[in-house]
């Protein structure tokens, strides 16, 4: 057992915070919440530059070949820093999609432009139902000859607006079992009949509904096998799952230690405010909430990195991170004092990711119905 | 990162629960009373003769030296060690005397001297001699550098005079370890030391004190002119302030309940499928999310047991791994009652009571878990102030 990151976790970890720190400042968090595509073209490419987008593809394709567990030393950082852009949805729903389920042909088509930061990728899953289980998935695709006919609508899809593909989960059976007969298509969302309404969102985040009103899709474009796409989505979105949950540890260590902070600085009575019990004891709740979900989070990223099972931890993490990072940048805000809820203060920014990210990709009450269930109560 | 355990660390748990459901079959858990903290609760003749016997079983086997450099017959594993505590609480086997093996042992092995290591070492290792703490006073909990229990330097001899009290096991114990004031002119910490005595030493009164359970688990000790020798003194005089504090941080990575927590869980969610009540979905989240703090819980020691096994001592991380434990024990219990309802307020020998007791003793014993070992606020404090680097007071 070791708990300690390895140097080169170490240089990531540092390299990312001191880019970010410098290239993404909250001004510029701020000004994408309100700008249409959510992202700067420049960090963007600086970021390929940093071989981001490129760190877990392998070698072959244009990639570092990292790990999964070095991805989520990264995706800390960015969601300490709230770094805004398609990220998420083009490396981690689109990329580990990608690499799990491709063709050779799809793999070498995508991931080395994926890696270079030329290219968007989403995943298009949930629908008006919000669900995140297998029977949420009821867009129909329906084979003519070589193609399919897509028809449906999917909600809540990140960045669908300027990705240049998604890959959209559809149902091309029917049957007793929800999670057979689903299939992943990539589709171009310039394609004829597909609509795409940019919604407004509590972060600033950009999520979509995308319609698809009977969309031509050759064969060719299915991702993996016929009706077997349950079984990728599964994979992934246990690898997404924790990837979200290093977004929001990251985001509660930021809040904690803006806290501290301002709670050494910060005069009341003729005292620093950290001298104080009352905020030293919710100083020490956050390290708790902090430390122990940093703990659960590694271990099932570790879990995952090594291919072993991790349903149970990777829900774990995710049910406990969701309730207290809500808590921790609640009490950020608490210390800070009225300050702390004002527009143009740093901690709106988490207090809000801290509700974007515990809806996103299951709530508290879908990851303990997965605990209970493994637990078989 | 690694999360693993190894070939032999595997190995060596299944070696280890084989072993307790030897010595401690299920017949025996049953009729004997089930806790959390099954060596440290009060102890009639027969638990107590059980505790006596199985320490030896332990210490014979070499599993409660595990984490002493080999010189003091250890294998230098802080995991394995682990191990034998997590079995242990699973399987809520009395036999360990914490006081010894993990507040006392690993103090001596820090700051002792080699005398020391030499004559007590060994009693502990082979489940032996058995300590108790003598730390709090009747006016001094929290603020245990307020203590007043005095040792006045006479030639060889330190003499004692005062009183302690929560020694739990005090009256069961061979040997204590107790801070007193050495220096009355140096003020709170500075003035104080740590010794080693005999409990058997004239001068020493051993008085009960019954717990709501109404069981005879700690007792306050007097000092009445009490000589103890000068190589009884550990770190050197007036060091015991810095002794104590290690002493206390060992102490807190001890309090790891989540084994016996998840024992419990798994107990009661068994015992709700023999009486078929369903568990509605509100319940059944609570449970869920009760067994994901179990595996934070763990972590969070694993994070202390490591620093350990790398030589350091764990301070605020111990102070979380204690305080997390320790609460989240409590909320297992309240959990427990209120699964159970009505049924849960039936002791143990009554007709419809759950579990031979084990909600309602736990519900009733876990009350003094923020209590034991430093309170909760004053592992908060630790953790703001060492975690943080916030401002003490």
């Amino acid at each position: 057992m070791d708990f300690s990151l390895t140097e080169e976790q170490e240089m990531l970890r540092k390299s990312a915070r001191d880019f970010l720190t410098a290239e993404c400042p909250k001004s510029l968090v701020r000004e994408m919440v309100k700008d249409e595509k959510g992202y700067p073209h420049q960090l963007w490419q600086r970021m390929g530059e940093m071989g981001w987008m490129g760190l877990i593809i392998p070698e072959e394709y244009g990639g570092a070949g990292a790990s999964f567990f070095d991805l989520v030393v990264l995706l800390e950082e960015m969601g300490r820093a709230c770094l805004p852009g398609p990220f998420f949805s083009t490396v981690v729903l689109g990329g580990l999609t990608i690499l799990e389920a491709g063709s050779e042909g799809q793999k070498k088509e995508i991931l080395p432009k994926l890696a270079e930061g030329r290219l968007l990728l989403t995943l298009a899953l949930t629908e008006p139902s919000a669900i995140y289980t297998a029977d949420g998935i009821q867009t129909k695709a329906m084979q003519r000859d070589k193609e399919f006919l897509i028809q449906g609508t999917k909600l809540f899809v990140p960045d669908a607006h300027i990705s240049d593909y998604l890959i959209c989960a559809a149902r091309t059976k029917e049957t007793e079992i929800p999670e057979d007969g689903i299939t992943l298509f990539l589709i171009d969302p310039k394609s004829p009949r597909v609509s795409c309404t940019l919604l407004k969102t509590i972060a600033g985040d950009k999520q979509c509904e995308v319609i698809f009103d009977n969309v031509n899709v050759p064969r060719r474009n299915i991702l993996g096998n016929l009706n077997k796409g349950w079984l990728i989505l599964h994979k992934i979105l246990e690898k997404a799952v924790v990837a979200q949950c290093a977004e929001m540890v990251g985001g509660a260590k930021q809040v904690l230690e803006t806290t501290v902070e301002y709670a050494k600085q910060r005069m009341a009575f003729g005292h620093h405010i950290g001298s104080f019990q009352a905020i030293q004891h919710y100083c020490a709740n956050m390290l708790v909430d902090v430390d122990g979900c940093s703990l659960v989070i590694y271990n099932a990223a570790w879990r995952l990195s090594k291919g072993l099972p991790a349903a149970q931890e990777v829900a774990m993490a995710k049910a406990l991170i969701n309730e207290r990072f809500k808590r921790i940048a609640a009490s950020g805000i608490q210390i800070h004092g009225a300050i702390g809820f004002t527009e143009d203060h740093d901690l709106p920014l988490y207090f809000k990711r801290a509700k974007a990210w515990e809806i996103n990709l299951g709530d508290t009450d879908f990851h303990l119905d997965k605990i209970a269930k493994a637990a078989q109560i | 990162m690694d999360f693993g355990f190894s070939q032999q660390e595997k190995s060596f748990r299944k070696e280890v629960r084989e072993f307790i459901k030897k010595e401690f079959p299920s017949e025996l858990r049953w009729h004997s009373r089930v806790t959390f903290a099954p060596s440290i609760h009060g102890l009639d003749d027969e638990a107590w003769k059980f505790m006596k016997t199985m320490s030896r079983k332990l210490g014979a086997k070499g599993w409660l030296s595990l984490s002493w450099p080999e010189e003091y017959g250890g294998q230098n594993s802080s995991f394995l060690q682990n191990i034998v505590y997590e079995e242990v609480l699973y399987h809520n086997c009395p036999g360990i005397n914490h006081m010894g093996v993990t507040f006392l042992a690993p103090t001596l092995i820090h700051f002792g001297s080699e005398e020391q290591k030499k004559k007590h070492l060994p009693g502990i290792a082979r489940g032996e001699v058995y300590w108790c703490e003598l730390l709090s006073e009747p006016d001094s909990g929290s603020d245990l550098a307020s203590l007043k229990t005095q040792a006045i330097e006479e030639g060889a001899y330190y003499v004692i005079n005062g009183q302690k009290t929560w020694s739990s096991g005090a009256h069961l114990s061979d040997w204590g370890f107790v801070l007193v004031r050495t220096e009355p002119n140096l003020t709170r910490h500075k003035g104080l030391s740590y010794f080693l005595i005999d409990m058997k030493t004239p001068g020493i009164t051993v008085n009960p004190i019954l717990d709501m359970l109404g069981e005879h688990e700690f007792a306050e000790v007097f000092f009445d002119n009490v000589r103890v020798t000068k190589e009884n003194l550990v770190g050197g005089k007036n060091k015991g302030w810095y002794v104590t504090m290690a002493t206390l941080d060992f102490e807190r990575t001890a309090l790891m309940f989540y084994p016996s927590v998840r024992g419990y869980l798994e107990n009661l969610s068994e015992y709700i499928k023999q009486i078929q009540k369903p568990l509605n979905p509100v319940l059944r989240n609570r449970l869920a999310e009760l067994l994901a703090e179990c595996e934070m819980a763990r972590l969070i020691h694993y994070r202390a047991i490591w620093m350990m096994e790398r030589g350091s001592i764990p301070t605020h991380e111990a102070a979380m791994d204690k305080l997390y434990n320790c609460e989240l024990a409590q909320r297992a219990a309240e959990f427990g009652m209120q699964i159970l309802g009505n049924y849960g307020g039936l002791l143990p020998g009554s007709k419809f009571a759950c579990l031979n007791g084990w909600p309602l003793f736990s519900y009733l014993d876990t009350v003094s878990y923020s209590i034991m070992a430093g309170t909760s606020e004053i592992d908060r404090n630790v953790i703001a102030v060492k975690g943080l680097d916030l401002p003490a007071e």
